[in-house]
């Protein structure tokens, strides 16, 4: 196996909302076809780093950033890139599934092909059917594809996020603890196809759920108080963390 | 007496003074329907709907006149107005901190208090005085003016209901702003905002006194906006204040026409929202 080269890095990135510093000075790097997991307590910063990474938050009111974010080693905050284009290269799965209501299932996974530009009706349908394979749900969902999204369950919804999401062929996927809403069932469900995932795409989930981090990612990074507090593969930061509040945090003395 | 049998006592009161209080809510409103019916629906017949006014003193006659007239005007003035109204209102909904947005709020909740007269004056100034004349189409533009606040004001309540979430997920799959706002936000908004403006036709459909000095009446046929044009409301005020007895009961049926155009526009605003999604939130 060749040395991993970073994908994805973030170089002392500082999110600040208005003069509020949310998260400070944070270096991390993303090897390709990776899972990696941000961990730490509510409020600790990780949801507004991963923000960062696609350029999310800067919406947010009073939204700005110092530091780099480079993807391909080309800084995503540059003048000429587009934000846009940017989110079509780096995708996002919500904690709460967000189908458009007013879409049919096959819509909603071609919603994001369409802004892309034109594909011919027959390219189109495939690549949807391909898109909802990957994410497991085309079994469930293939004889009832030009019916209502929000029909389905909780479950389905976020699969079908997933599958909106991979269907422009990002090449990062950002996940927002996108199981926090969800059931066992439905969790362990999004939880192996994030390891499938994998293979084709690069993986930053945030979760608040420490077996979640422990079972799905290749590394883990522990903040806390908008501080990068440790980073490494998950196997040594669950079994030997450097630091004592990421074995306090992981333990579930504190947060 | 114990406590649990006065506890009952003191519910079934308070669901009787309600039950009373629906009764003395409703009881006018069917009053005036089975009024209308009984009064009006004698002098209904197919020449009502397709003649024009005959003279006093001439039996016959319709009000074909008022109802085209109406239907043109309402149209003008819808045409004018729903689209002045769901653009303002998506404006103060999706940049609802900008100062533009608060003032325009603002205006928007004076002008839903105006007395609609008071517009009618301003329409009179601004558009019969200047070019001379009366005309269906300055009627048209004190309705729209009518129309507009209350419009924008439902159209920003509804797109602040759709879920942010949405909006962000919309964001992040490469959307731009203005495409998110109306492929995603607004489509979603949409059956309650069709609702909405056809709510706020059915109301102006009814006015009259804008009219009295916009499209002031007429007692012939006509298509042209730009010249002086019947109205329904028109022609019950003039029928019900003239002194004879036949007019009178035109002033009743007209009314009868009136109300039933109006039912109709409600009764597809209603139809139109029952198609109603879920969020997951």
């Amino acid at each position: 196996m060749t040395e991993p080269t970073s994908l994805l890095a973030t170089e002392r990135l500082t999110a600040m909302y208005g003069k509020f510093t949310a998260v400070k000075d944070v270096s991390l790097q993303f090897a390709p076809n990776t899972v990696n997991a941000l961990i730490g307590p509510s409020g600790c910063g990780k949801s507004t780093y991963l923000r960062t990474l696609n350029r999310m938050h800067e919406l947010s009111p009073g939204g700005w950033i110092t530091g780099r974010v480079l993807l391909d080693g080309e800084d995503i905050y540059g003048p000429r890139v587009s934000p846009m284009q940017l989110r079509r290269k780096v995708g996002m799965v919500f904690q709460k599934p967000t189908p458009f209501p007013t879409m049919s299932i096959h819509d909603n996974v071609a919603a994001g092909l369409r802004v892309n530009g034109k594909l011919h009706r027959g390219e189109l349908a495939e690549v949807v059917e391909q898109s909802l394979r990957r994410a497991a749900l085309w079994d469930e969902v293939k004889d009832r594809l030009k019916t209502s999204a929000v029909a389905l369950s909780g479950g389905q919804q976020q699969r079908l996020c997933i599958a909106r999401t991979i269907a422009p062929r990002p090449e990062v996927i950002l996940m927002d603890e996108p199981t926090a809403s969800l059931d066992p069932g439905g969790t362990q469900h999004i939880e192996e196809l994030v390891f499938e995932l994998k293979k084709e795409f690069t993986i930053v989930i945030v979760t608040h759920n420490m077996q979640q981090a422990a079972r799905v990612s290749d590394t883990t990074t522990f903040f806390y108080m908008g501080n990068m507090v440790e980073t490494g593969p998950t196997r040594q930061i669950f079994t030997t963390p450097k630091e004592e509040r990421t074995e306090a945090y992981i333990t579930g003395r504190f947060g | 007496m114990n406590r649990r049998v006065l506890r009952r006592w003191v519910s079934n009161f308070m669901v009787g003074l309600m039950v009373v209080a629906v009764i003395i809510a409703v009881l006018p409103l069917l009053f005036i329907l089975l009024n209308l019916v009984i009064k009006g629906a004698g002098s209904l017949s197919l020449g009502f709907f397709t003649r024009v006014p005959v003279p006093a003193g001439e039996t016959g006659g319709g009000v074909a006149n008022a109802i085209v007239g109406t239907l043109l005007i309402v149209g003008a003035a819808s045409l004018i107005g729903v689209p002045l109204g769901v653009a303002a209102g998506i404006y103060c909904a999706e940049y609802p901190g900008s100062r533009l947005a608060t003032v325009t709020r603002f205006v928007a909740d004076v002008m839903n208090g105006t007395p609609s007269i008071v517009v009618g004056v301003f329409a009179w100034t601004l558009i019969v005085a200047r070019q001379k004349h009366f005309s269906g189409l300055a009627g048209s533009c004190a309705l729209a003016m009518l129309m507009i606040p209350m419009v924008m004001r439902t159209t920003e309540e509804l797109i602040k209901l759709v879920p942010n979430s949405l909006r962000e997920a919309a964001l992040a799959l490469g959307y731009a702003r203005w495409r998110t706002s109306l492929g995603i936000v607004l489509r979603t908004a949409l059956p309650g905002i069709v609702t909405g403006s056809l709510l706020s036709v059915a109301r102006v459909a009814g006015e009259t006194a804008p009219l009295l000095l916009t499209a002031l009446g007429s007692q012939y046929f006509s298509l042209n906006l730009n010249q002086p044009m019947a109205a329904l409301p028109l022609t019950v005020f003039q029928y019900a204040i003239g002194p004879y007895e036949e007019w009178h009961r035109f002033a009743w049926a007209a009314a009868l026409v009136l109300i039933l155009v109006v039912l109709t526009l409600s009764v597809l605003a209603r139809l139109a929202t029952r198609r109603r999604f879920t969020f997951n939130d």
